[in-house]
């Protein structure tokens, strides 16, 4: 480590003010910091917390996305080779067919994405960001297996460049970046990633044949619960679901993984509590009061189903709780939440178009989540000027 | 009762003036630099195409269709050419009024909305709510409730993007897309999310 050190001092010179690499310094602080502590130290305001910044507040993250981005492994592995006909496929086996398939479009997010993210911070002398480094594990985690690599790059030049490089890079954005790039991809290809059908990963053309539909669509035909088949022929149970043995996006599927994930956030205070409790509550709540006034198979499905099937838990932990596009009154959290929850299920139960709610629903409620604070914050100026008799 | 409640929220979530239709896009982008200019005008929308869009219902239905004029006897004319011409001026007329009835009550709205509040005349989203009316055959019984939910949908839409502007003041948009242009993006953006209406029928 003391060589790397070394090599990275010797050619800072370059790099700093009056270098003759000047420009590049958004590079060279990039590779510097992310192997060592800034060396650099703030010099007024108040820390309000602790030492933490935004560089390990991403890297937090990151950490808690390990366990759905091991269950993406797995999973997409493990549901080709179950496709092309192996009955109980090993573990190692598995992990080895899905990183064949997940590798490629984590390392297309990469390259695509931190070129555009790199450009902007050369040009517009700004800090490459970690929050690109989230950004870019979230957004291949949200993505079919089988997805054309154009797509991908397409998609994360959106979400970059669109969502969040245009407003002025990390912190600034309105709209979550992935979800933007995954919500241009919705609308821009809906016939291949509306979320109707399976997606098995497909390499080589092996698995010629295999197509079903998602347990959101199935719902949606009128199937019930306990019915739920994957596009073999089995039936999926409950667990299945949860521990995440079903097809899908790559990430989205264990929510098991999600939980994990959601517990570590918490505990390191990262993530909002608020905010995945109040979804949850959000789903449960529309969920039993469709239950009651129940008309057509879909209104009966119950909340457990609507917990583990789809993307709901992967978008309740790591894209609801994005602390730069969800509200930031604890009170606006409240009320955040609670509208994704409802309207996921309102999406899924009552909008034939769209067979998943939960990135519409997020992407919806960004769009308000300026509004809710707005709010929130004149009640509490107002409740204090009556305190103080102001009025 | 559940058919107009449906018509409501299909103008407003649906179909919603601002974000599926992209009209009334002046007023729109310009009044939406503060949240409290934004209401103020939202509700002035409100209000004009609550009373607007079912007066011209009755005007298209009794005087202009082919065939209405019937009971003063004429039943070959058809004024339906006039159509443009009699819904703008019901339109002029009544901003008119509530031009002059918010200056009288509330001059401070009345200055922040400016130039705006008499361009709501020519506003498309209220001219365009009549046509559709007219093109949609809605009855004068339908015809409020979509006038109110077009123009709540307006009002949530413009609502929305002013809070949005106003947080987007501390942030670092690249200099030539200040203003209107990071406006325009983010309206596409909001466009996005709206979609999660879309294709409900209801």
């Amino acid at each position: 480590m003391k060589f790397l050190r070394k090599q990275l001092d010797k050619i800072a010179p370059n790099f700093e003010k009056g270098g003759k690499l000047e420009k590049w310094y958004p590079l060279y602080e990039a590779a510097d910091s992310f192997m060592y502590t800034p060396g650099h130290s703030s010099k007024a305001g108040a820390h309000v917390r602790d030492g933490i910044d935004m560089k390990r507040l991403m890297m937090t993250v990151v950490i808690a996305l390990i366990p759905a981005t091991l269950m993406a492994f797995w999973n997409t592995g493990l549901q080709e080779l179950r496709a092309i006909g192996t009955d109980t496929p090993g573990m190692i086996e598995s992990i080895l067919a899905g990183a064949w398939h997940f590798l490629p479009v984590y390392i297309t997010t990469l390259a695509v994405g931190g070129l555009i993210e790199a450009i902007f911070a050369i040009v517009r002398k700004h800090e490459i960001n970690e929050g690109f480094l989230v950004t870019s594990l979230l957004f291949p985690l949200i993505l079919p297996p089988d997805i054309p690599l154009w797509q991908v790059g397409l998609g994360i030049a959106f979400g970059v460049l669109v969502g969040k490089e245009i407003f002025g890079g990390t912190g600034f954005n309105v709209l979550n970046p992935a979800l933007t790039g995954r919500i241009f991809l919705f609308f821009a290809y809906p016939g291949q990633i509306s979320g109707d059908n399976v997606w098995i990963a497909n390499r080589e053309g092996w698995t010629d044949g295999v197509s079903g539909t998602t347990a959101l669509a199935q719902f949606y035909n009128g199937v019930a619960p306990e019915a739920l088949t994957a596009p073999t022929g089995e039936v999926l149970t409950w667990w299945d679901y949860f521990i995440g043995w079903a097809p899908g996006s790559m990430g989205e599927t264990s929510t098991l993984a999600c939980l994990i994930g959601a517990a570590f956030l918490i505990l390191s205070k990262v993530g909002s509590w608020r905010i995945m409790l109040s979804m949850f509550l959000g789903m449960v709540l529309t969920t039993l009061l469709f239950n009651a006034v129940a008309v057509n198979d879909y209104m009966r499905v119950g909340w457990q189903w609507h917990l583990v099937t789809g993307g709901f838990t992967f978008g309740m932990v790591f894209m609801a709780t994005d602390p730069v596009s969800a509200a930031s009154t604890n009170t606006g959290r409240w009320i955040y939440g609670f509208m994704i929850g409802a309207l996921t299920v309102l999406v899924r139960v009552f909008n034939p178009a769209y067979p998943e709610g939960v990135m519409l629903a997020i992407i919806f409620m960004n769009v308000f989540a300026p509004t809710i604070d707005y709010y929130v914050v004149k009640a509490n100026i107002k409740r204090r000027e009556q305190r103080l008799e102001l009025q | 009762m559940v058919e107009y409640i449906n018509l409501f929220l299909k103008a407003a979530f649906v179909e919603n003036m601002a974000l599926a239709f992209f009209l009334g896009m002046c007023s729109f982008l310009a009044v939406s630099k503060k949240v409290e200019t934004a209401v103020g005008l939202g509700l002035a929308v409100i209000f004009v195409l609550g009373i607007t869009t079912p007066i011209n219902q009755l005007i298209y239905d009794k005087l202009l269709k082919d065939g209405a004029l019937e009971w003063a006897g004429f039943p070959e004319a058809d004024l339906s050419f006039l159509g443009l011409i009699a819904y703008i001026s019901v339109i002029a007329a009544m901003v008119q009024i509530v031009e002059m009835a918010i200056d009288k009550f509330s001059p401070s709205l009345y200055a922040s909305l400016g130039v705006f509040l008499p361009l709501i005349a020519v506003n498309c989203a209220i001219l365009g709510s009549s046509l559709f009316m007219v093109q949609r055959e809605y009855t004068l019984a339908e015809s409020i409730p979509f006038a109110l939910g077009s123009g709540f949908g307006f009002f949530i839409a413009m609502v929305a993007l002013a809070a949005i502007r106003e947080r987007l003041k501390y942030s670092q948009v690249p200099s030539p897309l200040r203003g209107l242009g990071i406006t325009f993006i983010t309206t596409g953006l909001m466009a996005l999310g709206f979609q999660i209406f879309g294709g409900i029928s209801l």
